[in-house]
């Protein structure tokens, strides 16, 4: 149930993949999703496609887990491409039935939405499926820390973050336990009319809401505790340090970047 | 009848994952009416899980939970029912209030039980009684009261459904040693009163053995035994082998025993004990052998 929720789910590893400085691997994942948008055509998505794979199978993660993070956002896809399916106007008419028309143009604009964002939800869960998320915040804290010098809270909203990431199996488990409580009360929660449930919502809300205040208010005094205030000539206990891997990593991928753009150059060229 | 029956009671968690685990194996229990029965067992050994199969919060993976000889999943649109008729106080139950005055929060099931409002301020106002809470805090807000009063409020928001059968998970756990003794002294009344079926999970054996007829021992997902509270303790070392406490006082009955100061019978409480030694101490004056 509430349990099964896969998004932003850290698998520990020691492949390849997870030894990567995560700095870099956020620049990497930046600079793929570039290539999945500045890409017009499907040839520049095949060589995202193949980019995606080889880094799924090095990451020794079972495919089925990227599988289980596309699920749901199905009904999104399936959406989308039907609106471009219909609405799209271009090329060979397919199909007509009164004002329904399907047009080649929409039939591929709408595959060729599908596996762009399906590589999207792939590729961006790949770094949270290797980077475990308090890695993942002291990279960003890292990469944003140049913000600085324009008095943006870098450390704070970094502090913020992975304070919010600690607490998200916490709160899961805390609502699955007020759930239980509340439904041997008799509360109708995932059976009734609609309105009951909505009613019967508050009844876990309050208690959910009460508790995470006073979580708040214990690690915010448990924090003082530890003398803690800000990120002031604070030091790290994991120090990052680049290693000369994540350097090649990066320039693969911006090679295979130059490559998609080039293969899409000549594609073009060939079917004018 | 038993009021309350399993069968071959199975439950695993996360099937086909790396984390399956089974948490109840193959458990035959049958629970009569009236009784008061303590239930014990390690932090994971399955007990948690079991009492949560009693009042139909978790459905089986096999087997199956009888309530009055019926089975509480042949028909699942009627899991709401049973859920009327055993009650389940979790543990720490406090963190479940949510309504703006004690006397709705204690009304919150009987209210979805569709009773009138005539029926429900009997209950609440009855129940309060029972758990010994004053009839002004009704009105009060549940979050202005102490972790004691919470704690008994959430109770009578269970207790509140009457029923049939009630179960409570850890109902002491946190508390100070005055707030514990208070809330199984209500316990206890209660149960004398209207001669339900209690069941009360605790870590405290001296809590346990001060008022359970029976007890039930959970082991690895597996029941360990249920019987007589007499019979047991009357067990100590193998339930000290099993990771478990027996009360102090028994312990030290079990240590004389070695001695050779047998009395024949099992001792778990301290009135008793001191019975059964001033009864000792005098037969022996008696004997001269002073």
């Amino acid at each position: 149930m509430l349990r099964d929720v896969t998004i932003g789910q850290y698998f520990p590893g020691n492949s390849l993949i997870h030894r990567l400085d995560p700095r870099f691997k956020i620049v990497i994942t930046l600079i793929y999703i570039l290539m999945l948008f500045t890409g017009s055509n499907v040839v520049c998505l095949a060589v995202g496609a193949v980019y995606t794979l080889i880094a799924i199978y090095l990451s020794r993660i079972p495919l089925k887990m990227f599988w289980k993070s596309v699920k749901p956002l199905l009904p999104f896809l399936l959406i989308t491409a039907l609106l471009n399916i219909l609405l799209v106007d271009s090329g060979d008419v397919v199909f007509k039935w009164k004002f329904l028309k399907i047009t080649t143009g929409g039939i591929n604009i709408s595959v060729f939405m599908i596996i762009r964002i399906v590589l999207l939800i792939m590729g961006s869960s790949l770094l949270t499926y290797t980077t475990s998320p308090i890695t993942l915040t002291d990279a960003i804290e890292r990469l944003l820390s140049p913000l600085k010098l324009l008095k943006f809270p870098v450390h704070e909203l970094a502090m913020m973050m992975s304070i919010a990431l600690r607490f998200v199996p916490t709160l899961i488990e805390e609502t699955d336990k007020i759930m239980s409580a509340q439904k041997a009360r008799g509360a109708e929660i995932d059976t009734g009319s609609f309105m009951t449930r909505a009613k019967n919502m508050i009844s876990i809300l309050v208690p959910l809401f009460i508790s995470s205040f006073r979580r708040a208010d214990e690690l915010a005094t448990a924090m003082e505790c530890r003398c803690y205030n800000g990120g002031e000539g604070r030091t790290r206990l994991r120090q990052l340090k680049a290693a000369p891997r994540d350097v090649v990593a990066l320039i693969i991928t911006i090679m295979f970047y130059a490559a998609a753009i080039a293969v899409s150059i000549v594609y073009k060229q060939l079917t004018k | 009848m038993a009021i309350l029956e399993t069968q071959q009671l199975t439950y695993t968690y996360s099937i086909g994952s790396p984390f399956e685990k089974t948490a109840v194996d193959h458990v035959d229990l049958k629970i009569e009416e009236g009784e008061m029965v303590g239930v014990m067992g390690h932090t994971g050994s399955g007990k948690s899980t079991l009492i949560q199969h009693f009042n139909g919060l978790l459905r089986p993976t096999s087997g199956k939970v009888l309530l009055d000889g019926q089975d509480i999943w042949a028909d699942k649109k009627k899991i709401r029912d049973v859920r009327f008729q055993v009650g389940l106080v979790f543990q720490y139950p406090e963190y479940q209030i949510f309504e703006e005055t004690v006397f709705k929060d204690i009304a919150f099931g009987p209210r979805n039980m569709g009773l009138d409002e005539k029926e429900i301020k009997r209950r609440v106002l009855e129940t309060a009684h029972d758990i010994g809470l004053k009839e002004e805090l009704l009105k009060r807000s549940p979050f202005e009261l102490s972790g004691g009063q919470k704690r008994r409020v959430a109770i009578a928001g269970v207790m509140a459904m009457e029923p049939k059968v009630l179960i409570l998970d850890e109902p002491t756990a946190g508390l100070d040693p005055a707030g514990r003794d208070k809330i199984l002294a209500h316990i206890k009344a209660y149960h004398e009163r209207r001669k339900n079926t209690i069941l009360i999970v605790s870590h405290s054996m001296e809590d346990i053995a001060g008022f359970a007829d029976k007890i039930l021992v959970m082991n690895k997902a597996k029941l360990f035994c249920y019987d007589d509270t007499e019979k047991v303790f009357g067990r100590a070392e193998e339930i000290s082998e099993i990771g478990l406490d027996v009360p102090q006082i028994t312990k030290v009955f079990v240590e004389l025993k070695k001695q050779g100061l047998d009395f024949g019978k099992e001792v778990y409480t301290v009135p008793y004990a001191r019975d059964l030694l001033l009864k000792h101490l005098h037969g022996k004056a008696g004997d001269g052998q002073c």
